[in-house]
């Protein structure tokens, strides 16, 4: 399944709920896409809740990342939310888990933001 | 021993299947890419390998179709992607060729540098070594072609017959 997202508000952050896979073609560009607008929209508290993202590949991971330094470029700030096991694990092995600040609890990841 | 071509059966019919032995030329498309994923699930899941390992080697393979679609054949029309499973001894073997200008192995950058993390490409080959028992990479003026080999242990060899 491609990925879908939705994005709410909660205390000022907006949380993107993200299921599905983030991989090569149309799930990374639909992640890139949402980034884009959401910052083009002044948003820049940014969590993304991958609680229901199964599936990564090396193209979602750098998709991740592009997310990660597009939103700090501008100012602002992302956090990972929920990750599954499987997007756990790969954030291990590529050591991109302690760059990412991934949080396992919403009302926490809203919290973290100063 | 691998089954009869079935569900994917219409989406990727194989060019040359034996008990032990699937060929598939296929498209540089993106396509390609998913169903190659898709053929590596069903293969290694027939094989007797656990929910862990089949996710490995369909990843493996995905990055390995990636690379030979996007920076191989760089989407060429002309070009074709071989895709070979093979049951070796005590081995899944899988063959991805490529008909592109052979990679440049002293190009591919080490991901997990510090000065790599935040780069947003060159983590596929660290990750098929990651999944993949073995990896054999040979590149060449005509092509590419990567050897992805998967011991099949006991227990998956065990499944196998218990499924049988």
């Amino acid at each position: 399944m491609n990925l879908k997202t939705s994005t709410r508000q909660v205390d000022g952050v907006t949380i993107v709920d993200c299921s599905g896979r983030i991989t090569l073609g149309e799930g990374s560009i639909v992640l890139r896409d949402n980034v884009k607008d959401l910052l083009a929209k002044g948003q820049k508290k940014l969590v993304l809740n991958l609680g229901d993202v199964n599936y990564i590949d090396s193209s979602g991971i750098g998709e991740l990342v592009s997310a990660y330094t597009t939103v700090k470029n501008q100012g602002g700030e992302l956090k990972l939310l929920n990750l599954t096991k499987k997007v756990h694990d790969l954030l291990q092995i590529t050591k991109l888990y302690t760059v990412f600040d991934v949080k396992e609890d919403e009302a926490a990841a809203v919290k973290a933001f100063r | 021993m691998f089954c009869e071509a079935r569900a994917f059966a219409s989406s990727l019919d194989p060019l040359i299947m034996t008990p032990e032995r699937r060929s598939y030329t296929l498209d540089s498309t993106l396509e390609t890419v998913d169903k190659s994923e898709q053929a590596a699930t069903e293969v290694a899941t027939e094989t007797g390998f656990g929910e862990d390992e089949v996710l490995q080697i369909a990843m493996a393979v995905r990055e390995a179709a990636v690379n030979a679609v996007l920076h191989g054949n760089a989407y060429d029309p002309e070009k074709k992607v071989r895709l070979e499973f093979e049951r070796t001894g005590h081995d899944l073997v899988i063959t991805i060729r490529d008909q592109g200008r052979g990679l440049d192995l002293a190009k591919v950058p080490d991901p997990l540098a510090p000065e790599n993390l935040l780069k947003t490409s060159g983590r596929g080959i660290f990750l098929i070594r990651s999944f993949m028992d073995a990896v054999e990479i040979h590149p060449s003026q005509t092509g590419t072609e990567i050897k992805l080999i998967k011991h099949v242990h006991a227990t998956a060899a065990d499944g196998k017959e218990a499924s049988q």
